[in-house]
C-alpha cells in the first residue's frame, strides 16, 4: 500500500507499484488534468509537483511516492490565480493548450526556486517542456510577466 | 463568460431561441437552395459551397439565447490551436451585436448534414465561413429587432439592435436579448438579400488584438476536456500492437504472459486489411485492460511474429537513390512554357542543384486517442478529430448502423497537423468496443505508436536547372518533383503527384522565365503518406527558394532584388496559365495567384527585418516567399553559425497577406508557431525506415524544436489586414514552406554553405 496526497487530499494505492503516477490520476483517480505526452520523461506534458518540485509523473512509479506531497494543475491554485496561471491568460499563450498543463505546473517550479529569472534561466528550466504549436517566445514573456507580478 | 468545453449542446438554462430548446422549424437554408438552383445551370461551385455538407448559416442551428440573455454559439469546425473557437464568437458577436463576455461557445457534434462541411484541414475554416458566420449573426440580430418592433407596434426600421439589447430610438425604449429571445427565435429567418452587414469601421470585434481565448480558463486550469479525456462510466482501456511494416498482418502470436498482467481483461485480434488501406486501422493485436498501463504492460508481454508483406525492405538510405536516379532524367511534364533547350542554349551560365527532405510525423502532443461505445442500437465516440464525418462514415458502414445512429462528440485537439484527419484511432476503439459487447473502450495511442503509424508528410527528392544570360536574368528553368503521393492511399499504386499535390507549389510558380519545364518523374509509395501542416508545399518551397538563392549567388546579386525580379512586373495569373487545376478548390477568377502580392510581403518583410543591415561576423539574412492556401507569405531569418558550427536564430520576420484579418493576435500565433515548426523541420526533424520500420520512436529519436533552439524573436507581420475587398486567405498553413529555405539561404550568407538535404543537423560542423 503506497499513501501519498494529492492536492492536500490522501490517496492510497495497493495496485503495481510499477505503475507510473500519469496512469494513477488519469485512469483511477480521474483527474484528467495531467496530460500524458510520450511516457519517456521527454516531452514534459505530464509534469506535477513531487513533494514541491517539477516531476515527469509518466515515469513516477507510484511505489516511490510513498508519504509525498503531489500537486497537479488542479491543485496549483484553487481558482486559477497562480500568477502563471493568469500571466499565460493575459499573453494568450496557448494555441492547443494541450501541453500548457506541463509547461504551467514547470514554470511555477522555475519561479519558486528562481524568482526573477533570466533567458538562460527560463531555457534551460523549460527546455524539458515540448510545445508543437510554437508558443515558446510567449511562454517566455508569460514567465516573465509572472515573476514581475509575483514580486 | 464562455466556460467550460461541452461536447455537446446541452444547456440546462430555458433556451428560447434556437434547436436547444426543440423550437428549431425545419426550414430549408437559402443557401441549399441557391445551390441547387446552380447545379441545374450546371454552374461548378468552388470553396466551401464545394464541400460535403456545403455551408450552413440557418441561426437556429448555430445560436441560442437563454432568457438571461447568454448567447450560446456552436462551433462546428475543430479546434486544435488555430483559435476557431474565439474567432467564431468574434465573428457571430460582432454581427449579432452581442457582448462577446456573454457569449458561449458549445462544440456541434459531427453531423455535415445539420452543419455543413466540417473538416477541418486545408486552412480553410475562417476563409470558407466568415461570409457564412456574418449571416448567422446578422440573421439573429434582424429576428431580434423585429420581435422588439412587434412588441412595442412600431416600425422596424425604428429599432436598432446594440450591445445585448434593442433600443427603440425615437422613445428610448430598450429590451435586452433574454427578453426577447422567445419572440424572436419564432420569426422566420431572413432572406439573405434582407440582410444588413457592418461596415468594417462599425466592428467592435472583428479585426481587434485583445480577445482573450475562449478555452483559457480552461486550459490553464487543467479542466478543459481534450479527446484524450473523455471519461465515460464503465470504460476499459486499451493499446493495439500494429503490423511495424505497411502492409503486414499476423502471422501468429501467444499472449499468455500479457493475459497473466493484472488489469489485462482480454486480448482482440484485429484484421488487418489489404493495401492499399486508406483511412482503415492497421490492425494487429489489441490488450484491452482496467486502466492504460496494464494495456501497455500486457502489451509488451505479447510475442507476435509478423508476416511483414510488400515494404518489409523500405529502406530510406536506397529509397532517396531511387528517387535520386529518377530525379536525373525526364518525366511526366506537368507545365512546360516557351523551349527549354533554347533557354538553355541562350544561357551564359548554368546551374543545378538537388535537394532531399525526409518524411515527417505530425507529433501532436495529444497522440490520436478516441473513445467509443457500440451497441446494437448505435454507436458512440468522444474523440479529437479534424473530419468528424469521415469516423461517421467508416463506423455507419462498419457496423451496419444508420449514420445518425453515429455520434461523434468533438473534443478539444491536443493538435492536429494533419494526423487527426484520419479516423484510424476511433475506428479501432469502436472495434474493440463491439469485441467488448458494448463497453465503452478509450483507446490510446502511446507516443511510439504515433511515430510508427502516422500518416507521414511525403519523402521528397527535388531537380532544379537554371540557366542566366550575361546579364544575369533566368533564360531557363527545370524542376523535377520526385514524391510518393497521398493518393498512394487509395488507388492501386499511382506513380505521380496528384493535381492537389503538384498544385503546392510545384506547378504554380509565378516566375516571368520565359523557358520553362516542370516534371514529374515516378515515384512508389512504401508506406502511409498523409498530410502535415503546409504538405507537398514544404519540399517545393524549400527546393524553388533555395534555388532562386542559387541562382542570386552565381550572379552575384542581392537574394531579395532577385526574387523580387524572377517574378517580374505585377500580373494577376490564372491558375490554369499556371497549369494549376486546384488552387486549393478555390475559384480561379476569384483568387488570381497576383504577383503583386507577393511582391508585397517580400518588400514589407524585407523592411521590416532590416534587410541589408550590418551584421556580426558568422550572422547572415535569408529570404524565401511562397503563395500556399491562396494566401502570400515571405520570411527573413537571421541565422548565426559558430566557429564550432553551432547553428542560433537570434531573429526571425513573417509577414502575410492573406486579405482581412479577422483575429489578428490568432493569425500572429499561427505566424509564430508555423516559424517554430518550420525550424524543427529544417533542423532536427527525420523520420527514416529500415527493413520497412520507422526507425525513431519517441522525441529521443524524432526531435522536434524546444525552447532553447527556438528563434531569440519572432516578428509577425500582416500586409492587409483591413483588405475587406481582397478574397480571404488560409493562415494556418502557410506560414511554415518559406521558413526551411529562408534558414538555409541565411546560413548560406553566413557562411557560404549551401544545405540541400534536410534536416540541417550537424552539417554545419567544422565548415565554417
Amino acid at each position: 500500500m503506497t499513501n501519498f496526497t494529492v492536492n492536500g487530499k490522501p490517496h492510497s494505492f495497493d495496485g503495481d507499484p510499477d505503475m507510473p503516477l500519469l496512469w494513477y490520476l488519469r485512469d483511477i483517480a480521474g483527474m484528467t488534468g495531467t496530460k500524458f505526452g510520450c511516457g519517456q520523461a521527454l516531452c514534459g506534458a505530464c509534469t506535477v509537483h513531487l513533494d514541491g518540485a517539477a516531476t515527469r509523473s509518466c515515469v513516477m512509479r507510484i511505489g516511490d511516492i510513498d508519504g509525498q506531497e503531489v500537486t497537479t494543475i488542479e491543485g496549483l491554485s484553487p481558482d486559477g490565480s497562480h500568477p502563471v496561471q493568469v500571466a499565460w491568460r493575459e499573453l494568450n499563450v496557448a494555441q492547443c493548450g494541450y501541453c500548457q498543463v506541463g509547461q504551467i505546473m514547470q514554470a511555477a517550479a522555475l519561479l519558486n526556486e528562481v524568482p526573477n529569472p533570466s533567458d538562460e534561466d527560463i531555457d534551460a528550466a523549460m527546455t524539458g517542456n515540448i510545445c508543437r504549436c510554437g508558443t515558446y517566445p510567449r511562454i517566455r514573456n508569460a514567465i516573465k510577466q509572472a515573476a514581475g507580478g509575483a514580486k | 463568460m464562455a466556460s467550460d468545453y461541452t461536447p455537446t449542446n446541452v444547456s440546462r438554462r430555458a433556451v428560447v431561441l434556437g434547436l436547444a430548446a426543440g423550437s428549431f422549424v425545419l426550414s430549408v437554408p437559402l443557401s441549399r437552395l441557391a445551390r441547387a438552383d446552380e447545379e441545374k445551370n450546371g454552374k461548378k461551385k468552388y470553396g466551401g459551397e464545394a464541400m460535403s455538407g456545403g455551408l450552413k448559416d440557418d441561426p437556429r442551428i448555430f445560436l441560442s439565447i437563454a432568457d438571461d440573455g447568454t448567447v450560446t454559439l456552436l462551433c462546428n469546425r475543430a479546434e486544435m490551436g488555430q483559435g476557431v473557437r474565439t474567432s467564431w464568437a468574434m465573428v457571430v458577436a460582432d454581427e449579432l451585436e452581442a457582448d462577446l463576455a456573454r457569449l458561449t461557445v458549445n462544440q456541434a457534434p459531427g453531423n455535415e448534414t445539420k452543419f455543413g462541411n466540417q473538416n477541418t484541414d486545408g486552412s480553410r475554416s475562417m476563409r470558407h465561413h466568415f461570409v457564412p458566420l456574418r449571416r448567422i449573426g446578422a440573421s439573429a440580430r434582424k429576428m431580434l429587432e423585429e420581435a422588439a418592433a412587434a412588441e412595442w407596434g412600431v416600425a422596424p426600421e425604428e429599432v436598432r439592435a446594440r450591445e445585448h439589447e434593442v433600443v427603440h430610438q425615437p422613445s428610448g425604449r430598450r429590451l435586452g436579448y433574454g427578453a426577447l429571445a422567445k419572440a424572436a427565435g419564432a420569426r422566420d429567418v431572413p432572406a439573405h438579400d434582407a440582410l444588413s452587414f457592418k461596415t468594417p469601421d462599425q466592428f467592435r470585434y472583428i479585426g481587434k488584438s485583445d480577445v482573450r481565448l475562449v478555452d483559457n480558463m480552461g486550459i490553464t486550469t487543467g479542466t478543459a476536456k481534450f479527446g484524450i479525456d473523455a471519461q465515460i462510466d464503465g470504460m476499459l482501456f486499451a493499446v493495439v500492437a500494429r503490423p511495424p511494416v505497411y502492409g503486414g498482418k499476423v502471422k501468429s502470436f501467444d499472449a499468455t504472459e500479457a493475459k497473466k498482467v493484472p488489469g489485462v481483461i482480454k486480448i482482440v485480434e484485429i484484421k488487418s486489411p489489404d493495401i492499399p488501406s486508406g483511412f482503415l486501422p492497421l490492425g494487429g493485436i489489441a490488450v484491452v485492460a482496467e486502466n492504460t498501463y496494464a494495456a501497455i504492460k500486457g502489451r509488451s508481454l505479447l510475442k507476435i511474429q509478423w508476416n511483414d508483406g510488400p515494404n518489409a525492405s523500405y529502406d530510406s538510405k536506397t529509397y532517396r537513390q531511387t528517387l535520386e536516379t529518377a530525379a536525373s532524367k525526364p518525366g511526366k511534364v506537368v507545365r512546360s512554357e516557351g523551349d527549354l533547350d533554347s533557354g538553355f542554349a541562350a544561357a551564359d551560365k548554368r546551374v543545378e542543384a538537388t535537394y532531399y527532405i525526409p518524411h515527417l510525423a505530425q507529433a501532436p502532443m495529444e497522440p490520436p486517442t478516441a473513445t467509443a461505445r457500440v451497441t446494437k442500437d448505435g454507436c458512440e465516440v468522444w474523440c479529437s478529430v479534424q473530419n468528424p464525418e469521415a469516423i461517421r462514415k467508416d463506423l455507419s458502414k462498419r457496423f451496419g448502423l444508420p449514420i445518425e445512429k453515429v455520434i461523434v462528440n468533438c473534443l478539444l485537439l491536443g493538435g492536429g497537423f494533419g494526423r487527426k484527419s484520419k479516423p484510424d484511432f476511433a475506428s479501432e476503439a469502436a472495434i474493440l468496443s463491439h469485441a467488448m459487447e458494448g463497453r465503452p473502450v478509450k483507446l490510446t495511442f502511446t507516443r511510439e505508436d504515433d511515430i510508427h503509424h502516422s500518416y507521414f508528410n511525403t519523402v521528397s527528392v527535388e531537380h532544379l536547372e537554371g540557366g542566366l544570360d550575361a546579364e544575369g536574368k533566368p533564360t531557363a528553368w527545370l524542376h523535377r518533383t520526385v514524391a510518393p503521393t497521398i493518393s498512394a492511399l487509395f488507388g492501386p499504386d499511382p506513380k505521380h503527384e496528384s493535381p492537389t499535390e503538384l498544385g503546392m507549389g510545384a506547378v504554380d510558380v509565378p516566375f516571368a522565365i520565359p523557358n520553362l519545364l516542370i516534371e514529374n518523374p515516378e515515384a512508389t509509395a512504401h508506406t502511409r503518406v498523409g498530410w502535415f501542416r503546409s504538405v507537398f508545399n514544404i519540399p517545393h518551397a524549400f527546393a524553388i527558394q533555395s534555388f532562386v538563392g542559387e541562382l542570386a549567388a552565381a550572379v552575384g546579386r542581392d537574394q531579395k532584388e532577385f526574387l523580387l525580379e524572377i517574378i517580374g512586373p505585377d500580373r494577376k495569373i490564372n491558375a490554369k496559365d499556371l497549369s494549376d487545376t486546384w488552387i486549393y478548390g478555390e475559384n480561379p477568377e476569384k483568387y488570381p495567384y497576383d504577383t503583386g502580392r507577393l511582391k508585397g510581403v517580400i518588400n514589407k518583410v524585407a523592411s521590416e527585418a532590416g534587410w541589408g543591415r550590418k551584421l556580426a561576423e558568422g550572422h547572415g539574412l535569408g529570404i524565401a516567399a511562397h503563395r500556399s492556401f491562396v494566401s502570400y507569405t515571405a520570411v527573413v531569418i537571421e541565422a548565426a553559425v559558430s566557429p564550432e558550427g553551432d547553428l542560433t536564430i537570434p531573429r526571425v520576420d513573417i509577414a502575410i497577406d492573406c486579405g482581412a484579418v479577422v483575429n489578428p493576435e490568432r493569425v500572429r500565433s499561427q505566424l509564430e508557431g508555423a516559424v517554430i515548426q518550420g525550424v524543427s523541420l529544417a533542423t532536427i526533424s527525420e523520420i527514416s525506415f529500415k527493413n520497412g520500420r520507422a526507425e525513431q520512436s519517441n522525441f529521443d529519436g524524432y526531435e522536434v524544436t524546444r525552447i532553447d533552439a527556438s528563434p531569440k524573436e519572432i516578428h509577425t507581420h500582416l500586409v492587409s489586414p483591413t483588405g475587406y475587398d481582397l478574397p480571404l486567405g488560409g493562415v494556418g498553413e502557410p506560414g511554415v514552406p518559406p521558413v526551411a529555405p529562408a534558414l538555409t539561404n541565411a546560413i548560406f550568407a553566413a557562411t557560404g554553405k549551401r544545405i540541400r538535404s534536410l534536416p540541417i543537423r550537424d552539417q554545419l560542423a567544422n565548415t565554417v
